[in-house]
Parts: C-alpha cells; structure tokens; sequence
C-alpha cells in the first residue's frame, strides 16, 4: 500500500519515539534542577537560571537546534584541532536531544516553580516538626504534592515537545518526516506519505493525553473535585 | 574571536528576514483570530454537526507538528493532478499554494485560528451565568448577546492564553525556512552557509528574535493593562499615604 516503504517510516516512527522519550528524560532532570536553581535563596545559583530560561523560552527551537548542531561541530572541531585528535562527527541523534531536552528543560522549568510554590509551607513545616529528615520531607510531601499540581502543564509541554521531535529531519536524522520526505520524492506522492506522518502524530499525541488524563486521576486520589 | 564582518555582510538580508518573519507573523495572527472567533462560536454549540467539524479542524492541527503541515501543503497538493490543472489554467487562488509564501501563510493561519479557537471556546464557556441572564431579561437577541455581551468579554478573559500563542506564533514561523522563503532564520542559514560562523549568524538573529518576543510581550502587557484594567491591582490612591 505505501510502495514498500511501510517498514522504512515504521523505523522512522520508532526512531522519532525514541527521540521524543529521550528528550523528556533530559527536559524532565534540567526542569528540576532549574526549578531549584530558580527557588534558590543564593542569588548566583539563581541568575543563571533565570536568564537560561528567559533566552531559550525567547528565541524559536528551530534556531536553537541549527545553533547546537553547527556549533555544536565547530566547538568540537576547535578541541579536536588542539588535542590532535581524529576528526569527530555531531552525531545529529545526539544534537537533536540535547537541543529538544535543553529547550524544553526551560518550560519544565517554569511548570516544576510554580508547582513546587504551590504545596503549602505548612505541610513542609509539619514534617519537619515529625523530625523528618530534608530528603524524607522531599519525597514524601513535597514531590508527590508537587507533582500534582505539575502534571497538566507537564502533559502540556510533552504534547509541544512531541511535535518538536519533527525538526530533527532538519539536521539530517533519518526521522519519520525526513523518511516520508524521501519517500514521497521517490514515489510522487508526498501527500500519502506526510499524510502518513500526521496519522502517526495524531497517534501519538492521543497515546500521550490517555497516559497523563490516567496520571493525573492517579495523583489526585484524595482531592475532591469541585462540582462542575 | 567575533567575526563582526558575517554580521555587517548580510545586514541587508536579516533586515529583510526581519521584516519578512513580522509580516509573516502578524498576518497569520489576524487573520487566524479573524476565523477563530465564529468558529469557536460554533465549537460551543450543542448541535453536533456545528461543532463536530471544527473539533475535527482544531485537533487535527493541533496534533500534528506545524514543519508537517506546512510540508503536507507546500509539497504534498502539488501530487493531484486536479490541483496541477488548476495551476496550467491559471486559478490565482490555486496558484497561492505552488508559492512558498502563500504555502506558509495559509498554514500558519490555519494552525494558529485552530489553537485560538480552543482557547476563545474556553473562555466562551467561562462566561458567567448571571452576564447571560442580565442580557436576556435585557431582552437581547442570540446575535446581539453574542455581539455585546458573549464575545468582548470571551476575548478578554483569553486575552493573557493568547499573548502565549501569539509568542509561539513568532517563533513557528522559524520554519518558513525550510521552504527557501528568506526569513530571520533563513537570512541566519544562508550568513551561516557563506562563512561557516555558527556562532555569528545564528546568536546574532537570535538577539533580533528576543528583541521582537520582548516587544510582543510588552505590547500585549499594555492591551492587558486597557482591556483587563478591572482586574489590575488597586493602586494606591495618591495624596493619601500615610
């Protein structure tokens, strides 16, 4: 039905999956640290925060990507030259997640702040006052609250981020939008196939709003909801 | 260590990226709220055939990553052989999607109208009973309560989600680049291309794209500040601090 290239966008597909998953796990670790940089009392731990997530959140992906991708080779290409070393390829798999995991890492940012605002210093206070230990008030009161409230903007950026992973096919990974690409020139029939793409997009962005709606009811037990 | 001469070289073409990524930008988002405000009025309506389509129209583009869509038209209608004949004959409007330009218009249009209006039906559905109530004791028509009372007041309250859409607007548009138009990005492409300085071409269009998100962002902070002055912070009254 797809001239034989059924299998090619299935690894496409699984490869943009990968890059989407991978990513998230980068975005997810740099919007805590961001997070706690941001809510820092010390203001040299909270300034470079700030203007992390005042750039990235200010200029597009696309842009960010092109500049860690190409100057990405050109910082390496400068330390390879000193070192005498061999010469060393941006491996654009790489690039590609750590361009997607940085940028989002500054909306998670921002999601994970106000989250972390929003459980009540008296609860924190109370664990505390049972002698608990700062990690046990971490993950016993804190994170699990947090995490509550972090959840529909978390499902929010993931659903942004997903649909970044297609600039990837930019820097040359063999992605599904770059395999559909192909595909439709060798076939002349791009409509299919991008249509194609956009089926699996739909996919999986329906996939992703079942998980977190699951999520968020799982993290909500014991929270009434207002009579809407 | 900076090589200001890739910047000073290709001035001309960032400033008319500049000005090609701004055109791009606030036509797509006045005409995309143009289309979004009756079709949100429709995505509210109990009748499922009003508001099946526009459902179906909104979470088709809002599932798909825009780079696709824009793909999908640009490349993808040239395959029909119906919309080719179009071309042969000379349809202006069919002849719009065979230009990148026109390609990129009418898909960041599309893809920002279906983003606007979910959030314009949000804010439909938020409006307070008592506002409807007061407008049909007022004896006020459907289209006139819609017109005085459901509208004006829906574009208020999505007023601080859209200044969001607005900014993301912005910076889709980044990818008008991959179909050869010479925007911001494509001028920061092609000064990359001819010098091999990553870090000139590509930092110094990002600094024109910040200048243009804080600019965005202060104007929308002054339409915030008209069109949501009830819900400022009370100042002070002056003369009577004590």
């Amino acid at each position: 039905m797809l001239h034989g290239y059924a299998a090619s966008l299935l690894d496409g597909a699984w490869l943009t999956f990968q890059v989407a998953v991978l990513s998230l796990v980068l975005a997810l670790m740099l919007g805590l640290a961001g997070a706690s940089a941001k809510l820092s009392k010390l203001r040299l731990v909270r300034a470079p925060a700030v203007a992390y997530t005042t750039i990235v959140r200010g200029i597009p992906d696309l842009l960010m990507m092109l500049l860690v991708f190409y100057g990405g080779q050109m910082l390496i290409n400068i330390a390879t030259d000193a070192l005498e070393w061999d010469y060393i390829d941006v491996n654009p798999f790489v690039a590609g997640i750590a361009t997607l995991g940085f940028i989002f890492g500054a909306y998670f940012t921002e999601t994970f702040r106000g989250a972390f605002l929003a459980v009540p210093a008296g609860q924190l206070e109370a664990g505390a006052a049972y002698g608990m230990s700062r990690w046990q008030v971490f993950s016993r009161i804190l994170f699990p609250q947090m995490l509550r409230h972090a959840l529909p903007g978390l499902g929010n950026n993931w659903q942004v981020m997903q649909k970044s992973t297609a600039l990837v096919s930019i820097i040359g990974l063999s992605d599904i939008t770059w395999l559909a690409d192909q595909a439709g020139r060798s076939t002349h029939q791009p409509f299919l196939f991008y249509a194609v793409v956009c089926a699996f997009y739909l996919g999986m962005t329906a996939l992703s709003s079942v998980v977190f709606n699951h999520l968020e009811r799982r993290y909500s037990v014991g929270v009434r909801r207002s009579a809407a | 260590m900076i090589e200001w001469s890739v910047i000073t070289e290709s001035l001309p073409q960032y400033t008319s990226g500049l000005w090609l990524t701004a055109q791009l930008t606030v036509l797509s988002l006045a005409a995309g709220l143009m289309i979004a405000i009756p079709l949100s009025v429709m995505r509210i309506s109990r009748k499922r055939l009003v508001a099946g389509p526009v459902w179906a129209f909104t979470y088709f583009f809002r599932g798909t990553p825009m780079l696709v869509q824009l793909l999908l038209i640009y490349y993808g209608l040239g395959q029909f052989e119906w919309i080719q004949a179009q071309w042969q004959a000379g349809n202006t409007f069919w002849l719009t999607f065979r230009e990148p330009y026109g390609c990129a218009l009418v898909t960041f249009t599309l893809n920002t109208c279906a983003y606007t209006t979910e959030i314009l039906a949000g804010a439909l559905r938020t409006t307070p009973h008592g506002e409807i109530e007061a407008a049909q004791a007022c004896g006020m028509s459907r289209v006139t309560m819609l017109r005085r009372i459901l509208i004006p007041g829906a574009l208020r309250r999505a007023l601080p989600a859209y200044s969001n859409e607005a900014i993301f607007m912005l910076h889709g548009t980044a990818i008008a680049s991959t179909v050869t138009l010479m925007d911001l990005t494509g001028a920061a492409r092609n000064a990359y291309s001819q010098h091999f300085a990553p870090f000139e071409a590509f930092i110094f269009a990002g600094l024109l794209y910040l200048t243009l998100t804080f600019a965005l962002v202060g104007l929308f902070r002054l339409a915030e500040r008209r069109y949501l002055a009830h819900l400022q912070p009370r100042k002070a009254i002056k003369g009577h601090t004590a």
